[in-house]
């Protein structure tokens, strides 16, 4: 979880000197701000994650922010209808990068038992995912494997993998703007 | 706790009120069910619940169904409704045609039944006369057509990734 | 009693001359698809006067995803699965639900043992539901706390559902029939710890909230409804009993032997958020005492009916028995003996009375499977009790209404 390998940190007289972008991985991944989009059942699964038995709060998880601005992650937890995929594009479109997406759920990773004409298969289908947890709903201990799958992803994030073409492209192909440009 | 109204006593006092506007009366399960002249529905149900020995005055279902089979009645609005001080159910029916599927609305009767009746219009095309506000509910406002009608499928027609003879259909 | 109390607005009548403000400025606020506090996905459009609310549109079917539709296309025994998502708190007691729709429907008997079986569970169903509800109002509140120590507690509903079926949250318990299997002595060792245990801790709760100064201001008079307008919005629950009306379909038309049971229907008066908060407490206590019976009067006998046609044989007779063999393959594809009829049946949900109206034409699925829904019909009135309050009694009311978008679109 926040151990980052190979971080080295020279001491001296009154002054550290480590890697730059390790330093901020380890900040990053040790406080994963997420946005709950928690429409059903594993909302409640979720829920249960951010009680005292799962407990999400010893990753620095347990500050919900309900602002894309402020968030990192977004979990996307329970169905998502045709109906309401654009106001999902939409709070994606509105995270500040560096973003995540984990997607919680079969309902939420290909429309799970619900093959029907009204139900979106899958949110891939409108922005890019990151971590997918399948289950029908996960449990609380898989949710949280699909978080800490997320922190690897954190922990090598780099510092200009967002400013990189191949970033937009994959971006361009969800007919998504990159943030920050 | 029994009730206090015994189905043989109701269908009398309906049918002493009404008359042939009943069409028939059964007892499926032991519920009964009657079926009402369409135009005749909202003064019966009125009637219904004004009444002092009956008191069904609780609106507790309204739904739709479609016969596709049943020229002339393709769709049919079922109401059930109860009276909490009797402890007695009723299931009322009126049939429509597809060409002309109108019923007259009881949201003035019971407000309850304003959101009932835009689910109903919203699967199946049914609507309803007086209703202030009979637009789509559940659906997206955008789709043109009536998803519970029986010539639909269930799932999306558009869909491009699920092979069909994988999933058994 | 505070001003805004004094100013309520109910009548349609003042609603045009309620529009002109101090300074002529009505803002437009979206309490928008995507809620704090994780309640459900359900839109609401205010026009707002500062904090005042003047009026509210709202936009449910967020989350459709067209059961009725479904059920039309599955055999009568994998229809469950879609049923625990209808309200996914207390999935077991729509499932049992489902499960005595179909028994009315082939007049089967349930024995003895099966019945209090399934009033263990689905009281225990209940227990859960109610507890998310009361935890969110006290994080809608402020008072997070109780809901880790609620929360906790709900996980040990959870092993006990899991010790009977496997899963947590969409549990699929039961056949059309009775059980699949009778309860485990675990099972019984981890519910009389249950109901050990759980009673210090839900006190505990209680003190924290039921008298404390602070919430008692936030939740009297907090979106409060009469009894006869709840009556015309067709509420049920612990909605109308907390407005005044002591509906309870346990008691009107008991199923599944309720009416063995010695229990009380809690009733509020004003219908007010403090009430439905109470309300549920106290359910919580009565559906403790229910279990507690069903435990002491457990009788003898089968866990399951006698009904070969559609109750899966055991593996051992499937593999030795040609009969067996037979019914387990056709129970499998769906090729059940069901008859032609139509049967509404209704039990008492953590939200209120929910229906099933199942007309079949003999076929191997439904011809139409109608859910009547509680919280689809009383969210209908949330425009009316907000109207005239604060947009945080607004947020309170919605919370303490306990409406689940599963059950919400279907």
């Amino acid at each position: 979880m926040g151990k980052i390998e190979d971080l080295e940190v020279f001491n001296g007289e009154g002054y550290q000197l480590s890697r730059l972008d390790k330093v901020i991985a380890a900040a990053r991944a040790n406080s994963v701000w997420p946005l709950p989009f928690a429409t059903s059942c594993c909302g409640i699964e979720y829920m249960g994650s951010m009680g005292s038995n799962y407990d999400v709060a010893r990753f620095g998880m347990e500050r919900m922010s309900f602002s894309p601005r402020q968030a990192d992650l977004l979990i996307v937890a329970g169905t998502i209808s045709k109906k309401l995929a654009p106001i999902l594009k939409q709070v994606y479109e509105q995270m500040s990068e560096p973003k995540w997406v984990l997607s919680v759920g079969a309902c939420a990773s290909s429309g799970g038992i619900f093959d029907t004409y009204s139900v979106l298969q899958g949110i891939d289908r409108v922005i890019p995912v990151d971590v997918y947890v399948p289950g029908c709903p996960p449990r609380p201990e898989q949710i949280i494997d699909g978080i800490m799958k997320i922190h690897e992803l954190v922990k090598h994030e780099g510092m200009r993998n967002r400013y990189s073409d191949e970033y937009k492209a994959k971006l361009d192909k969800y007919n998504i703007e990159v943030n920050g440009k | 706790m029994a009730s206090k109204l015994t189905n043989e006593a109701v269908i009398e006092r309906i049918k002493g009120q009404f008359g042939s506007d009943i069409l028939s009366a059964e007892t499926p399960y032991d519920f009964l069910t009657i079926e009402v002249l369409t135009s005749k529905q909202h003064e019966i149900i009125e009637w219904l619940k004004k009444d002092e020995m009956l008191s069904i005055s609780f609106l507790t279902n309204l739904g739709g169904v479609h016969y596709p089979e049943q020229a002339g009645r393709e769709f049919a609005v079922v109401y059930h409704l109860q009276s909490m001080v009797n402890n007695f159910r009723l299931r009322l029916k009126i049939y429509v045609s597809k060409e002309n599927p109108e019923v007259d609305s009881i949201v003035d009767l019971y407000v309850g039944a304003n959101w009932m009746e835009r689910e109903t219009y919203d699967f199946f095309g049914i609507t309803f006369k007086g209703h202030p506000n009979l637009v789509r509910i559940l659906n997206e406002d955008s789709m043109d057509y009536f998803p519970m009608r029986k010539e639909y499928h269930l799932e999306d027609a558009t869909r491009e990734d699920k092979d069909d003879r994988f999933f058994g259909r | 009693m505070s001003t805004w109390e004094e100013e309520k607005i109910h009548d349609d009548a003042t609603m045009e001359s309620s529009l002109d403000t101090i300074d002529g400025s009505i803002a437009t606020l979206n309490l928008g698809p995507t809620h704090p506090a994780t309640h459900g996905i359900f839109q609401n459009i205010l026009k707002v006067d500062g904090e005042k609310i003047l009026s509210s549109e709202q936009t449910v079917g967020y989350i459709h995803r067209a059961f009725e539709k479904l059920a039309e296309r599955r055999p009568y025994n994998q229809i469950t699965t879609i049923t625990d998502r209808l309200n996914y708190c207390s999935s077991p007691i729509n499932n049992m639900g489902w499960h005595m729709t179909v028994e009315k429907l082939i007049g089967a008997e349930i024995p003895k043992r099966a019945q209090y079986m399934r009033v263990i569970i689905m009281e225990l169903a209940r227990i859960s539901d109610h507890l998310v509800c009361n935890a969110v109002i006290g994080v809608d509140t402020g008072a997070l706390t109780g809901f880790t120590y609620l929360f906790q507690q709900r996980e040990k509903i959870y092993d006990l559902f899991e010790e009977v079926c496997g899963a947590r949250l969409t549990t699929n318990m039961g056949r059309i029939g009775g059980f699949e299997r009778d309860f485990s002595p675990a099972f019984n060792e981890k519910l009389k710890a249950f109901l050990r245990d759980f009673p210090a801790v839900f006190n505990e709760f209680d003190a924290l909230l039921s008298r404390n100064r602070i919430f008692m201001d936030r939740t009297r008079g907090a979106g409060p409804i009469s009894a006869e307008r709840a009556l015309e919005y067709s509420f049920v629950g612990p909605n109308l009993r907390a407005a005044g009306v002591d509906y309870d379909v346990r008691v009107m038309e008991p199923y599944s032997s309720y009416e063995d049971f010695d229990f009380e229907v809690p009733v509020g008066t004003t219908g007010d958020t403090y009430d439905r908060f109470q309300v549920r407490q106290e359910e919580i206590r009565q559906s403790l005492r229910i279990i507690e019976q069903a435990l002491a009067k457990m009788p003898e006998g089968s866990y399951k009916a006698d009904l070969p046609e559609f109750y899966l044989p055991p593996k051992e007779e499937v593999y030795n028995n040609m009969e067996a063999l037979i019914y387990h393959f056709k129970i499998v594809m769906g090729e059940t003996p069901i008859p032609a009829g139509e049967v509404y049946h209704s039990v008492e949900g953590g939200n209120g009375e929910l229906g099933f109206y199942l007309i079949s034409d003999g076929g191997r699925s439904p011809y139409r499977l109608q859910f009547r829904r509680p919280c689809f019909i009383y969210y209908q009135a949330y425009p009316e009790m907000i109207t005239g309050s604060s947009i945080s009694d607004a947020v309170l009311t919605l919370s303490s209404m306990n409406v689940i978008a599963g059950e919400l679109d279907a």
